[in-house]
C-alpha cells in the first residue's frame, strides 16, 4: 500500500449509538438522560480536541438515539471545533431530501461541521417503521444514493423515482456554504458497497467489528482502483470499531467483558448466533477488532490496525452495552489525552 | 467421490469472495457469479480473490466441478436450476431475518433450509456445509492441517462419496471436516442452534452439535 508521509492530517472520532448508560447506583439511566449524556460527552471531546463525533441511527429498546442529527444540533450549539456526523444514516428508509435538508441544517448551524454518513445499517427496524419493504433492501439503498449524490450538487434537480419521489427541477435549501455536504459511506464489508462508494466519489468507512481488521486492506485496494476506474481520485479511508479504555488492561477487561457481552448477546438473541465466550471477546480483544485495555495498549492497536487497513481516520465506538457513565467519562479522557496523541506519534514515527 | 479442480460460487457478497479466497489459496480453479452482469463484480473478484473469474451464475454452474451457494437466501429463486442438473452443490446459505425477511415467506417451516435447497433442486445433490462459521472466522482460521488449533466445518449429506468429495475440499480451504449425519441434520448448523457461529475445533464443534 502506498503510504504518504507524515503529514497526513489523521483524524480521530468517538462514535455512539446512544446505548443507554447505567448512573452511580448502576441503575440503567432514561432514554431522555442518555441521550443528554452523549451531549455532555461530546462537549468533553471537543474540549480535548477530539476530531469527530459520530452518533449512529437505531430503532432498538437499548439505544438512545434515533434521530442523530437532533442531538448533533445540540452539540454543535455547545462546541467549537468538533466534526458533527452521523454514523450511520439508513439512507434506505429515509427520504434523501428530507435527509439533506436536515444535514444541510446542521451544517448551518454548526457553521459547516456536519457530516452524513450514509449506509445500510445492519438493523432492520427503521423498515417496517418507516414504511419500507425490507425486499427492497437493496434497491432502495441503490436508488436513493444516486437521488443524494444529485442532491449534493446544490443545483435544482429533475428525477424520475421507483421508489422515491419524481422532482421537477426542484430546488432544495438550505445551501452549504461550503458548497457540498460532507458525506461519506459506511461499509460493513460488502464488496458492492465498496465500489458503489467509489462510483459515487463519497470517502469510504468501514465498520470493522469482528475479526482482524488487516482483512480489510484489500478492500481499500479495492476502493482505490474502483475510484480511478471511475476517473475520480480516491479518497482517505476511515475506519470504524469498537473499544473500552481504562487505566489499565486488567480494568478495561474486566469491566468491558460483561458490557461487551450483553450489547453482543443482546443482537445475538435475535440474529441466531450464541452467547459471547470469554474466550471470543478475548479473541477480539487481542488479535480482532476490539479495543479494550490500557491507553498505552489501545494506542498501539489503532496504529497498527490503522497501518494495516490504509485508513486514515480511526472511530473509537464508546460507551458499548450499560456502560457505568463515570467510565464512559473516563474513557473519553483517556482517549482524547492519552490514545489520541500516542496513537499520532506512533503513525508519526514510522 | 468427484475429482474437484473448478468450483462454483454463487454470491459475491462477504461470504462468496471469502470462499473465493480460500478455494484459490487452496489451488483450485474459482468462478463467481453475483446477479447479473459480471462486469459488475469483476473488479471486487480481481481485487479480493485474485485469479477468481467473474461469470453469470449459468456459467458457473456450466463450468464447474461443485457449485457453493453463497447468496442471499432470499434470492434462491434465481439459481440456474437447469445448469445445475446432475451436480454436487454445497448450500452455505442461512436464513437471516435482515436480509431475507420472515423464513415463513421464504421457506416451509419444518425443514432446514438445505432441505429447501434440494427440494427446490431435485436433480443435483445438495449437501450442507460451510454455513455455520461467520465469514470473517473463515477468513483469519484458515490453516494447513500442519498447524495446530485448525478449526472444524460441520457437513451433512445423504450421499457417502459427495460427503467424502465435499470433506476434501473443505481440508484444502484450511479446515477439519466434521461429518454430522444426513441432509436433516444440519439443522443444527442453522441460526438459533447452538452450533451456528461456530468457530470452534472438532471436539467442540461435536458438542455443540449434539446439545
Amino acid at each position: 500500500m502506498k503510504k504518504t508521509t507524515t503529514s497526513t492530517p489523521y483524524l480521530f472520532g468517538l462514535d455512539s449509538f446512544g446505548d443507554l448508560a447505567t448512573d452511580s447506583h448502576s441503575k440503567l439511566m432514561s432514554h431522555a438522560a442518555s441521550i443528554r449524556l452523549v451531549i455532555d460527552e461530546a462537549v468533553l471531546a471537543d474540549k480535548l480536541g477530539v476530531d469527530i463525533i459520530a452518533l449512529g441511527e437505531h430503532h432498538r429498546e437499548e439505544f438512545a438515539i434515533s434521530s442523530p442529527e437532533m442531538v448533533l444540533s445540540a452539540i454543535a450549539s455547545k462546541t467549537k471545533n468538533i466534526k458533527l456526523a452521523s454514523g450511520v444514516t439508513v439512507l434506505s428508509s429515509d427520504d434523501p431530501v428530507r435527509v439533506y435538508e436536515r444535514f444541510a441544517t446542521l451544517d448551518a448551524v454548526s457553521g459547516g461541521r456536519a457530516q452524513v454518513i450514509l449506509g445500510r445499517g445492519s438493523f432492520t427496524e427503521s423498515f417496517p417503521l418507516f414504511g419500507y419493504d425490507l425486499r427492497d433492501y437493496e434497491e432502495l439503498f441503490e436508488e436513493k444514493v444516486e437521488l443524494f449524490s444529485k442532491l449534493l450538487t446544490e443545483k435544482p434537480i429533475t428525477w424520475e423515482g421507483t421508489h422515491t419521489q419524481s422532482l421537477d427541477k426542484a430546488d432544495i435549501f438550505p445551501k452549504t456554504e461550503s458548497g457540498r455536504l460532507a458525506t461519506y459511506v459506511g461499509v460493513g464489508g460488502s464488496p458492492n458497497s465498496v465500489v458503489r462508494a467509489a462510483a459515487y466519489d463519497f470517502p469510504l468507512v468501514l465498520a470493522i467489528i469482528g475479526g482482524s481488521p488487516d482483512r480489510f486492506a484489500p478492500y481499500v485496494d479495492l476502493y482505490k482502483r474502483a475510484a480511478e476506474q471511475f476517473d475520480h481520485t480516491p479518497h482517505p479511508v476511515g475506519m470504524h470499531s469498537p473499544g473500552f479504555i481504562a487505566d489499565t488492561d486488567e480494568q478495561a477487561i474486566e469491566l468491558a467483558f460483561p458490557l461487551f457481552k450483553e450489547a453482543m448477546d443482546k443482537v445475538g438473541e435475535s440474529r441466531g448466533w450464541q452467547p459471547m465466550t470469554k474466550q471470543h471477546f478475548m479473541n477480539e480483544v487481542k488479535g480482532g477488532s476490539m479495543y479494550v485495555g490500557s491507553p498505552e495498549t489501545v494506542a498501539k492497536k489503532i496504529a497498527k490496525s490503522m497501518k494495516a487497513v490504509g485508513a486514515e481516520r480511526f472511530d473509537l465506538v464508546y460507551g458499548f452495552g450499560p456502560m457505568k457513565a463515570s467510565d464512559r467519562y473516563r474513557m473519553i479522557e483517556l482517549y482524547g489525552k492519552e490514545v489520541i496523541p500516542r496513537v499520532r506519534e506512533l503513525l508519526a514515527g514510522e | 467421490m468427484v475429482a474437484v479442480k473448478t468450483i462454483g460460487i454463487l454470491g459475491a457478497g462477504k461470504l462468496g469472495i471469502t470462499l473465493a479466497q480460500l478455494a484459490r489459496k487452496a489451488g483450485y480453479k474459482v468462478y463467481v457469479a453475483g446477479s447479473g452482469d459480471p462486469e459488475k463484480i469483476a473488479l471486487s473478484v480481481q481485487v479480493l480473490a485474485p485469479g477468481a473469474h467473474a461469470v453469470r451464475s449459468k456459467d458457473a454452474a456450466r463450468i464447474s466441478d461443485i457449485v457453493v451457494l453463497a447468496m442471499p437466501l432470499g434470492k434462491y429463486r434465481k439459481i440456474p436450476v437447469d445448469t445445475l442438473e446432475g451436480k454436487l452443490v454445497v448450500d452455505a446459505m442461512n436464513h437471516w431475518w435482515e436480509v431475507d425477511g420472515p423464513r415463513d415467506d421464504l421457506l416451509s417451516s419444518d425443514m432446514s433450509s438445505s432441505e429447501a435447497m434440494q427440494e427446490f433442486l431435485p436433480n443435483s445433490r445438495v449437501v450442507k456445509a460451510l454455513n455455520h462459521m461467520g465469514y470473517h472466522d473463515l477468513h483469519d482460521e484458515a490453516r494447513p492441517a500442519t498447524m495446530p488449533g485448525r478449526k472444524a466445518i460441520a457437513v451433512a449429506g445423504d450421499v457417502q462419496a459427495d460427503i467424502d468429495t465435499v470433506s476434501q475440499i473443505i481440508n484444502a480451504l484450511g479446515f477439519d471436516p466434521l461429518y454430522i449425519g444426513v441432509l436433516s441434520t444440519g439443522r443444527a448448523l442453522e441460526p438459533g442452534h447452538p452450533a451456528f457461529g461456530a468457530d470452534e475445533n472438532k471436539t467442540a464443534l461435536l458438542q455443540l452439535v449434539s446439545r
